[in-house]
């Protein structure tokens, strides 16, 4: 079976290959990571490649960025705003949970959506589950490629937890109190 | 006090829905004891030494009577027929069974209580003085405020997995007295020159391994701005945030990297295009919050001196000094319930007094209680005329101990009896010392004290702001207690100073009896405990702590008795 994410409120196949360096050895740096990414060779296809491959191929990446074939990832220690003059260019943008409990991404959907104008797919990668799938939605994800040793039908459930959400984020803008008119004392009494 | 509308209900009822699924997902191994870890802690469920303990919210400390029922019922239903409150001013229940936990949430939700966010890497239970809307010194009350932020910070998808815990607290009084100084933030509602209401910005205080004071980032935060400045400052967090080192990982030690002016520029910047988006405040919404909190009906009574009638009764008169405070109102005034009675663990209640506590609420005090980050227990609206016959009733179910700010009004952790984290038992330190010093002409005599005992260097019993700390600290497999003096919480707050090597637990006694030795033989007529320490530093105090060997045989009271 091919591999399937969730796009909207959709389990779809995955037509995108994601690009990641080799672990890293034992006592590496980050730099060292940037370094062996920036070298990647990138596949034929549709790819997600790392935000440091993407920056040191860019050119070489024109055409086949240019044809829609081409997305970039961005790891928790990334700023997403490297990618302000890039993103007309590419097909989509993922943001990498290496574990779920490590919460940098939410920030960095926020900023893709509300700062730097990405209107496109928004996709979390790496340790993305059920229970974290409600929050990734309201920061602005909608697509989620999720731990493929978990059951994808089961977490389809985690984007419909909650009808009502009390403080603004990329989903709705406008929190509960001014959305709806609430009780005071007197009237709620 | 706040009441919830049709979408506070429906959000709690989906989330125990959510819960509830989690728990069952869990207990069909669907989900990795590692991956049910953080959803368990985001509703305050811990694995303890014996069994789950289950922490609940109490907003900035104020309950109904009815919640107070409410808990006794889980105390007898789900535990062993007490609960603890803490010094967040939430309560936590030490034997719980996780099948239960979604059921003791659905009983919480009928009187519009949860346990959402008291533990975990996420926003905290906002905490507030317990004598907000009542203080005779207070400038605005701070509660409608602790409410905003409680509805913004609850399942904020962006702040669910902090680089580590996040606390707020919030004042607005004179006095402080939420320690709004040791808080992640600390917001001091305040008036500008032009009379608008606003907020004193305080960042990066904290205690556990690193203790720190909080430093101003903003003098005056118009209050309509409350919710995307806070949200400014999380981002900050959240992006540049320790997450290498869990010791390293609280916003104090990014403040401290960075810097109180790069940090601040940072926050400002951030905030630059969040102010007066759609999250900020409306006069609407603030008018409805605030109209929540309005004065309970007072009668118009003269103010009396409550001992007058009594003058002949030391007792009620020792009670009245320490138990008693001035409230706003003519003719009121807040009382505090202690839990500090000696041999009972600091900040216990049996369901009984709970029951009991709910009554008094009922019949005294508007059917309100409040639960202070001391421990002990307020009724803050009770009829002067009335003190008398309340300080009769509560005297028979232990709760008139005259020791409200005194030396056995200890703050203290669970501890090694019941805390996995602990290094060392914290409860029979603070039991022994109770029973050390149980002598109220004494207590009088040694006058404001605050003993702060943490059984770990996260430090829940805020021993770094006691007048004396105790830390326990494992050395070699066995609990040693490390002293440090001259700490302070509120307004002048200080960070206490260690006063040398440790000591046995059945030194610890001795120890506070030698510090105090000092203390009286040193102190001027107007000077307090911690008054003396920071004038004169901890040299004369560790010499005589030091000068001869201190028995260690002495008789301390077991894990046993409490467990």
């Amino acid at each position: 079976m091919p591999k399937q994410i969730i796009k909207g409120r959709e389990i779809v196949a995955n037509d995108w290959t994601l690009l990641r360096a080799p672990e890293a050895a034992e006592g590496s740096t980050a730099e060292d990571a940037a370094t062996a990414a920036e070298a990647l060779t990138v596949p034929a296809g549709r790819v997600i490649v790392p935000l440091a491959t993407w920056l040191a191929q860019r050119d070489a990446l024109a055409s086949r960025a240019a044809a829609g074939e081409i997305g970039v990832w961005i790891a928790p220690h990334e700023d997403p705003a490297a990618l302000r003059e890039d993103l007309p260019r590419l097909a989509l943008v993922a943001v990498d949970f290496p574990k779920f409990t490590d919460g940098r991404g939410y920030s960095h959907a926020w900023n893709l959506r509300s700062r730097l104008g990405w209107t496109g797919e928004l996709r979390a990668i790496g340790d993305v589950l059920r229970d974290q799938l409600f929050s990734m939605q309201r920061v602005g994800f909608d697509a989620y490629d999720t731990r493929p040793d978990r059951s994808i039908e089961d977490a389809l459930k985690g984007l419909t937890v909650f009808s009502e959400t009390y403080q603004a984020s990329v989903d709705q803008r406008v929190p509960l109190f001014r959305r709806h008119a609430r009780p005071t004392p007197a009237a709620g009494a | 006090m706040y009441q919830y509308d049709q979408y506070d209900h429906l959000i709690i009822r989906e989330r125990i829905e959510q819960y509830r699924d989690q728990v069952q997902r869990r207990l069909n191994d669907e989900l990795t004891e590692a991956e049910f870890l953080p959803l368990r802690l985001q509703n305050g469920l811990y694995m303890q030494r014996h069994a789950y303990m289950l922490r609940i919210a109490v907003p900035y400390g104020l309950l109904s009577s009815k919640q107070m029922r409410m808990f006794a019922h889980i105390a007898r239903k789900y535990d062993r027929g007490y609960g603890h409150f803490t010094t967040r001013q939430n309560i936590q229940f030490n034997w719980i069974k996780l099948e239960e936990t979604p059921e003791i949430l659905s009983d919480l939700a009928s009187v519009e209580m949860h346990a959402i966010q008291t533990s975990g890497n996420c926003i905290r239970n906002v905490t507030s003085d317990e004598f907000a809307g009542v203080a005779a010194d207070e400038i605005i009350d701070p509660r409608p405020y602790a409410e905003v932020l409680r509805q913004w910070s609850t399942f904020h998808p962006e702040f669910i997995a902090l680089p580590r815990k996040f606390k707020v607290a919030i004042n607005g009084a004179v006095e402080d007295r939420a320690a709004i100084a040791v808080h992640d933030i600390g917001l001091t509602v305040v008036h500008n020159e032009a009379g608008e209401i606003g907020f004193k910005v305080m960042v990066g205080g904290g205690m556990g391994r690193t203790p720190i004071l909080g430093s101003v980032i903003r003098e005056f935060l118009p209050r309509e701005h409350l919710l995307t400045y806070i949200e400014a400052i999380m981002r900050v967090y959240n992006l540049h945030g320790r997450r290498d080192n869990k010791y390293k990982a609280r916003i104090k030690i990014l403040l401290k990297a960075l810097g109180v002016e790069e940090f601040t520029r940072q926050v400002e910047v951030e905030w630059e295009d969040l102010k007066g988006t759609e999250q900020t405040l409306t006069l609407e919404e603030m008018e409805r919050i605030i109209a929540y909190f309005q004065p309970h009906a007072y009668k118009s009574l003269p103010a009396i001196d409550p001992a007058a009638a009594h003058a002949d009764n030391k007792a009620f008169g020792n009670w009245l000094k320490r138990n008693v405070k001035a409230h706003k109102v003519p003719g009121y005034a807040a009382v505090v319930l202690s839990l500090k009675k000696t041999g009972v663990p600091p900040g216990d209640a049996t369901a009984e007094q709970m029951d009991f506590m709910a009554d008094l609420a009922d019949r005294y005090s508007f059917s309100e209680l409040r639960v202070t980050h001391e421990q002990n227990i307020v009724l803050a609206d009770v009829e002067q005329s009335q003190l008398f016959d309340l300080w009769q009733e509560i005297k028979a179910h232990g709760l008139a101990t005259p020791n409200i700010g005194l030396l056995t009004d200890i703050i203290c952790c669970p501890g090694g009896d019941f805390c996995s984290l602990a290094n060392a038992k914290s409860i029979p330190i603070a039991q022994a010392i109770a029973e050390r010093f149980d002598r109220i002409d004494f207590l009088h005599d040694i006058g404001d004290f605050e003993l702060n005992i943490s059984g770990c260097i996260n430090a829940c019993g805020h021993h770094h702001v006691g007048n004396i700390g105790v830390l326990g600290v494992d050395k070699d497999g066995s609990e040693w207690y490390q002293v440090s003096i001259g700490g302070a919480q509120g307004n002048n707050s200080a960070i206490g100073k260690i006063i040398g090597p440790s000591f046995s637990a059945q030194q610890m006694p001795e120890v506070i009896d030698r510090l105090l030795q000092v203390y009286v033989r040193e102190r001027t007529p107007e000077e307090r405990f911690v008054d003396t320490a920071q004038r004169l530093g901890i040299a004369p105090f560790k010499e005589y702590v030091y000068a001869t060997p201190i028995e260690t045989a002495g008789r301390l009271v077991g894990e046993d008795e409490y467990a």
